[in-house]
């Protein structure tokens, strides 16, 4: 395995394993569907019309290339390090997320199906898939905890506003591990006419993969552009990490640059000692969960462990095989933030810079708060700022008590 | 016996083989151990030990709301391994492979046939990712049941068939666990594809639950499985003893129906 890791780029690794992570643990009935997406989707990589329309989607429609826009007054926070924002929360629905549903929509069509399924916890996924599937005449269907649909309430509407049918799901911890069980139960029974459109890069192969091949396109622009602006690449790359994809969608074009550190953050929640959060490289064990083997919270039965953050999308117990393998090789580094420290990153961006990034993202800035005072102020820390915070509004005036009298001054 | 004699003796007697599922741990250990008897008693031929798990992504609601009360209950995989030295049949365990990958592979197929156990039903554990199972296993002379199912390619098929021992369990339809109103029409196209390929006994699961829709089946497969007009009979009733002798009934007009096999009606 190292051997082979040395010899290949980390950029050619497709899987369906990475390392001893990943594979097909699925039920037979699944196979053929997961064989035909494989074959369509590679298909589909190089064959230059359905790249030359994803490119036109993302130019004309999504607002790619998103910008980078560098954050001086937080900066200062940072240990002075310069600290530049890749813009996803700018994308049209507010989050990377629509990289990966456009991708797998047009797909969806390619393979000549009618109906997309999908999990979602923030809701920025589903509303992702609301929006491909109303822009390209697919019916869409959503599974969302009940949990997450309290606390994310805005994309619910927004979700059913667009044409999708969202389910609450009732079983289990009642958050997206659970919408992904029910989702997973849709996709056995309606194959035939349905695709399971997977939010994260995670699941089953060839999905870790053909995710992280949709949302790589946020670290090929942001290399660039890094690249025009300082005239160096970045001293190391911060990310969020739920299920991972847009962690791997930004470190993708940087893993055969062996001077850029990429820092995955993981969701701490109340402390990873506390046993309550979400961080399932840091405090998780191998196991396998929703067709991969990865990092898992699990118990020593092997029971998959309630998960916990403040954040809908990272309130997941386990992560991307391929993160899992990036750990175990040492290229990218997994820490947890906790809720207290995402949600003062959370604050400070939004006075600093007039910028409200969703609470997943914040857990990403106050990683870089941290290596930016590592680095001091010949650093440069590159942020995927995946999503932006309108959802989270009700949880952070909850949190921060702004809508007690006298609040907020 | 075997999973596999038990079957081929039934064949013998003109009939198909029954083949009954059980969570172990619910309500709780004991009353599913003696449910499991109580199927036996009522003409299960063949138990299949079920181990909870808590992202059980194959099952329908009835099971998930069972399996969910074992965990609360505080069932374990080793649980199970007691279910399967308590029943007076040939057992399986039926796992998400998950537990057993948790537990230990070699460990698992070693304390599985110590305690009298005919082998394990795995419906995530495809043959492609099956090595150390399989090995382990053969160590162990344990069965090693995969499926097939109304999607797999006859490719598929002749792998699942050759990487199975005991028995090939064919998922008669496109869905999750749970009961059935009319018995999948893709059942029989599916085990007649199987039997092309292989000479095991080809067994049918997954929306069976009434003596006639296990009349129907018994006419073209060696064996019927039933598992969610089980569980809902312990679910239903009011204590744990009537639950058990529910179960044992339910299991006499099942194995009254694989005895009268073409769907006639008595
Ligand atoms: C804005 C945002 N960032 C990050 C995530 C986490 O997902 P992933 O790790 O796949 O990027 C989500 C998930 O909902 C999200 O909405």
């Amino acid at each position: 395995m190292h051997g082979q890791a040395v010899r290949t780029p980390l950029t050619g690794r497709t899987g369906p394993y990475f390392g001893g992570f990943g594979g097909r643990f699925i039920p037979e009935a699944l196979v053929a569907a997961l064989e035909e997406l494989d074959a369509a989707y590679r298909d589909a990589l190089s064959d230059p019309d359905f790249m030359a329309r994803l490119d036109e989607l993302h130019r004309t429609y999504v607002g790619r290339p998103s910008v980078i826009t560098e954050a001086p007054r937080f900066a200062r926070h940072a240990g002075g390090a310069r600290i530049l924002l890749k813009r996803e929360d700018l994308n049209h629905t507010g989050a990377h997320k629509i990289n990966n549903a456009m991708g797998q929509a047009l797909l969806t069509l390619q393979m000549g199906k009618t109906r997309v399924i999908a999990e979602t916890g923030a809701g920025q996924h589903g509303v992702a898939t609301a929006t491909a599937a109303a822009l390209l005449g697919l019916d869409a269907v959503v599974y969302m905890g009940e949990v997450d649909m309290r606390r994310q309430e805005l994309n619910v509407v927004r979700m059913r506003l667009l044409g999708a049918e969202v389910i609450p799901v009732t079983s289990g911890s009642r958050t997206l591990k659970d919408a992904m069980n029910e989702a997973m139960r849709d996709w056995v029974t309606n194959v035939e006419n349905t695709h399971y459109l997977i939010g994260s890069a995670a699941g089953p192969h060839p999905f870790p993969t053909m995710v992280r091949a949709f949302q790589q396109v946020i670290g090929e622009e942001a290399r660039r552009q890094v690249l025009a602006l300082a005239g160096r690449l970045p001293d190391v790359v911060c990310a969020c990490v739920g299920g991972g994809s847009n962690a791997i969608g930004i470190f993708h074009a940087f893993l055969d640059d062996p001077e850029v550190e990429l820092v995955g953050l993981e969701a701490g929640g109340d402390g990873v000692e506390t046993g309550r959060h979400a961080a399932s490289v840091s405090g998780g064990a191998l196991g396998i969960l929703h067709g991969n083997r990865t990092y898992v919270l699990q118990d020593a039965h092997g029971q998959t462990m309630e998960s916990h953050s403040i954040s809908a999308g990272l309130d997941y117990p386990g992560v991307g095989p391929q993160h899992a393998w990036l750990h175990d090789i040492g290229r990218a580094r997994y820490r947890p933030v906790d809720d207290a420290a995402a949600m003062e990153a959370f604050a400070l961006l939004c006075r600093t810079e007039g910028i409200i990034p969703a609470i997943e993202s914040a857990h990403a800035l106050a990683g870089a708060i941290q290596e930016g005072r590592r680095l001091g102020p010949d650093g440069i820390v590159l942020v995927n700022l995946s999503g932006r915070g309108d959802k989270d509004v009700d949880t952070a005036a909850r949190y921060f008590g702004l809508l007690e009298e006298g609040s907020g001054s | 016996m075997s999973a596999r004699a038990t079957i081929e003796q039934a064949r013998r007697e003109g009939r198909a083989a029954l083949i009954g599922y059980l969570p172990v741990g619910f309500p709780d250990v004991a009353t599913s151990v003696a449910a499991m008897r109580a199927m036996v008693a009522g003409g299960v031929d063949v138990v299949e030990v079920g181990l909870p798990y808590s992202d059980p992504l194959m099952d329908g609601p009835l099971i998930q709301r069972a399996t969910e009360a074992a965990l609360a209950g505080g069932v374990t995989p080793a649980d199970g391994l007691t279910a399967v030295r308590e029943v007076a049949a040939p057992a399986l365990v039926m796992t998400y492979w998950t537990l057993v990958d948790r537990y230990g592979v070699a460990r698992f197929a070693a304390d599985l046939a110590a305690a009298g156990g005919a082998g394990a039903i795995t419906p995530d554990l495809i043959p492609d990712e099956a090595a150390a199972w399989h090995a382990a296993a053969d160590d162990h002379g344990l069965d090693r049941v995969h499926l097939v199912a109304p999607t797999s390619t006859p490719e598929r098929l002749t792998l699942a068939a050759r990487s199975s021992r005991g028995f090939l369990y064919a998922a008669s339809l496109m869905g999750v666990t749970g009961e059935r109103d009319v018995v999948s029409t893709t059942a029989k196209d599916l085990v007649a594809r199987a039997k092309e390929v292989t000479d095991l006994p080809v067994c049918v699961g997954l929306g069976v639950g009434t003596g006639t829709q296990a009349a129907e089946v018994a006419a073209f497969a060696d064996g019927v499985i039933v598992g969610s007009a089980f569980v809902r009979a312990l679910m239903d009733a009011p204590d744990p003893a009537s639950g058990v002798a529910a179960v044992e009934a339910v299991a006499r007009e099942l194995a009254a129906g694989v005895r009268k096999p073409s769907g006639v009606e008595a």
